[in-house]
């Protein structure tokens, strides 16, 4: 089954952040090994003023989509700002939305997140907010406009997996636009298990780029994104912790 | 309203240095073993006993680097816009008593030294000044950033502490991080390295990270000027004024350098010498205290080092720096502030870092990140 975002249909489920990465041709590599269909860049890395760009160069493709990110940004007002400016500049409408005010842990801010989202969504963007992984917030994000909503598993480049489990499987299952786990993946079984429990993507970056080999750690993230979504739709069987063998308490009825 | 000076004025300069000077290996064994460390790790871990730990920290500072910021590294390029100065600083070439023609460059001179540096590729720029109120004040800098900010995705300032209304003006011109360097945190020895000018007054300066603060930069960068007093004890200030401003100014990113006292004309003989591997434990030090502070090593230091150093911790550099005013283009020749050590080319810089597996991180900043209303 593949995913629908806006106007969009996605075959992978993997989307990709292009910072870290030694060199722009090993990004490049990567994300061709991935199979990504839609990667984030940070408006802070690119050239918006015409120039020629060797990441934007790197990245052009027939079958990759760009997802422009608001990362640097601390109010709701700057981030528009940035996203009108990224529309013009890089011709895509679709927009991640980033605001975190706090530089050291890059915490999203739901107040500033969930006003830009508003005014974003009004003006016609594909607007994809970052986020705590808080079900509250992410209903409120789905009523004002957002295409997906995408919380963290932990925090960005921690590597620590889904920290959030269990508050990504409220949002989850009450979710009514697809929900993408964004920051904290930090290997392959991550992206399974995120998979396993029913989000409709992940977004990796740290994990790869900074991996020994980042090509064959996207090969590797591409597999376990294909596995993870295989096994959420064939459904899983639920864990038991003891067999069970006999009914103690009921096998009286059938006497 | 919270001020650094309440807490380090609870501090006592020879009791940080007996705490740091009687740490054993079993503090920098346990110190490196946390997967969090507080100050008394940093004391451990900048103290003579971890000397022997050296390799394991800077194993540990590679990878916590690497996880953070990638295989990347940021070069920028200091801009001296004038070296008249009010203020003696002993250590100082722009010093008043030492007799150098004095230049401050007129917009037609910002001109010719923004486009050479632009030329030389650089996307990130910090602007220099010594301390001349009159002449280089509040206007000076508002004329310079109006003229300056639509060439660079980025300016930076090392000028003299202003007040918080005065950054306040600035900051909407596209200032977006300002560095001031305690020089130390020794007020016997500041005093004696600042005998006269405003500069004189260390509580100014103590408290300017403060002001920045409230007035809401983007970045603030510290450091202590290390030959002045015992480097360790300066640097666990460093620290410590790190961890208050995090708390205190959590929308604000910091930065830190280490710049060692280097020779210029007519000047002062280092009180303390730090050797390289000094300087290695406290970058891996403060990388093993704090895994998001930017570290930043200048043309002070030497290629050899260098171009093994920025791998331990360091996450921008500056490139072939001019450190007079007019340095690029209009006066090559004229007095620097310090003798540089690495003398390459930021281009052959840019290639060290390509050949060592890094990107060369030119622009990390841009415009639309920030409402601008009064860019010409």
């Amino acid at each position: 089954m593949k995913l629908h975002i806006a106007d969009k249909t996605f075959t992978s489920r993997l989307f990709l952040g292009t910072g870290k990465f030694s060199t722009n041709a090993l990004m490049k590599d990567a994300v061709a090994a991935s199979g990504s269909e839609l990667v984030t860049v940070a408006l802070k890395r690119v050239d918006m003023k015409g120039q020629e760009d060797d990441l934007l160069t790197a990245l052009a493709s027939e079958t990759i989509d760009l997802l422009p990110n608001t990362s640097g940004v601390r109010t709701a007002q700057e981030a528009v700002f940035a996203a009108e400016l990224a529309r013009e500049a890089l011709e895509t409408n679709w927009v991640k939305l980033e605001i975190h005010p706090d530089p050291k842990y890059l915490m999203p801010d739901p107040v500033e997140t969930l006003q830009a989202t508003e005014v974003l969504a009004k003006k016609g963007f594909v607007v994809m907010p970052y986020i705590h992984a808080d079900p509250v917030l992410c209903k409120r994000l789905e009523d004002a406009g957002a295409a997906v909503v995408m919380p963290l598993g932990s925090p960005i480049g921690s590597n620590k997996g889904l920290c959030t489990l269990d508050f990504l499987h409220i949002i989850i299952e009450q979710s009514n636009v697809p929900v993408v786990v964004d920051a904290g993946i930090g290997a392959p079984s991550h992206a399974a298990q995120a998979m396993e429990i029913g989000a409709d993507a992940v977004l990796v970056n740290t994990a790869i780029a900074v991996a020994g080999d980042p090509v064959a750690m996207a090969h590797a993230f591409q597999k376990a994104v294909e596995a993870g979504r295989m096994a959420f739709e064939a459904r899983l069987a639920a864990p038991e912790h003891t067999a069970k063998a006999s009914s103690p308490l009921t096998s009286f009825l059938d006497a | 309203m919270p001020n650094f000076r309440t807490l380090f004025d609870q501090y006592d300069w020879n009791g940080v240095y007996d705490s740091i000077y009687t740490k054993t290996e079993a503090d920098v064994a346990a110190a490196l073993q946390r997967p969090v460390r507080n100050l008394e790790d940093f004391k451990a871990l900048i103290s003579p006993a971890a000397q022997p730990f050296l390799e394991a920290m800077a194993a540990q500072a590679q990878r916590d680097t690497l996880q953070r910021f990638g295989n990347t590294l940021q070069l920028f390029a200091p801009m001296y816009l004038s070296n008249e100065c009010q203020n003696i600083c002993t250590y100082c070439g722009f010093s008043l008593d030492n007799k150098i023609r004095r230049k401050t460059l007129n917009p037609l001179e910002i001109e010719r030294e923004v486009q050479a540096i632009k030329a030389l590729g650089f996307r990130h720029v910090l602007l220099v000044t010594g301390e001349a109120t009159v002449r280089v004040g509040v206007p000076y800098f508002e004329k310079a950033l109006k003229q300056i900010r639509p060439h660079f995705d980025n300016i930076s300032i090392e000028v003299q502490p202003l007040d918080e209304a005065e950054y306040r003006t600035l900051i909407p011109l596209g200032l977006h991080a300002v560095l001031v360097y305690q020089e130390t945190y020794h007020k016997a020895a500041y005093r004696k390295h600042h005998p006269k000018g405003k500069k004189s007054n260390f509580y100014y300066r103590l408290e300017t990270p403060d002001r920045l603060g409230r007035a809401g930069v983007h970045k603030i960068g510290l450091g202590a000027l290390i030959g002045l007093e015992d480097w360790r004890v300066d640097s666990f200030f460093v620290a410590l004024h790190l961890r208050y401003l995090e708390q205190t100014y959590w929308k604000t990113k910091y930065s830190i350098s280490f710049p060692r006292l280097r020779p210029f004309s007519g000047g002062l003989t280092p009180k303390v010498v730090m050797n390289d591997r000094e300087l290695v434990q406290l970058i891996t030090a403060y990388r093993l205290f704090n895994k998001e502070v930017e570290l930043s090593l200048s043309t002070r230091e030497t290629p050899h080092f260098r171009d093994h150093a920025f791998k331990l911790g360091i996450t921008s550099m500056s490139a072939g720096s001019k450190t007079n005013p007019g340095g690029y283009v209009v006066e090559p020749q004229s007095l620097e502030q310090f003798e540089i050590s690495d003398e390459r080319t930021p281009a052959e810089v840019a290639q060290m870092i390509k050949n060592n597996g890094y990107e060369t991180v030119w622009k990390d900043w841009d415009t639309a990140l920030e409402l601008v209303p009064s860019l010409p």
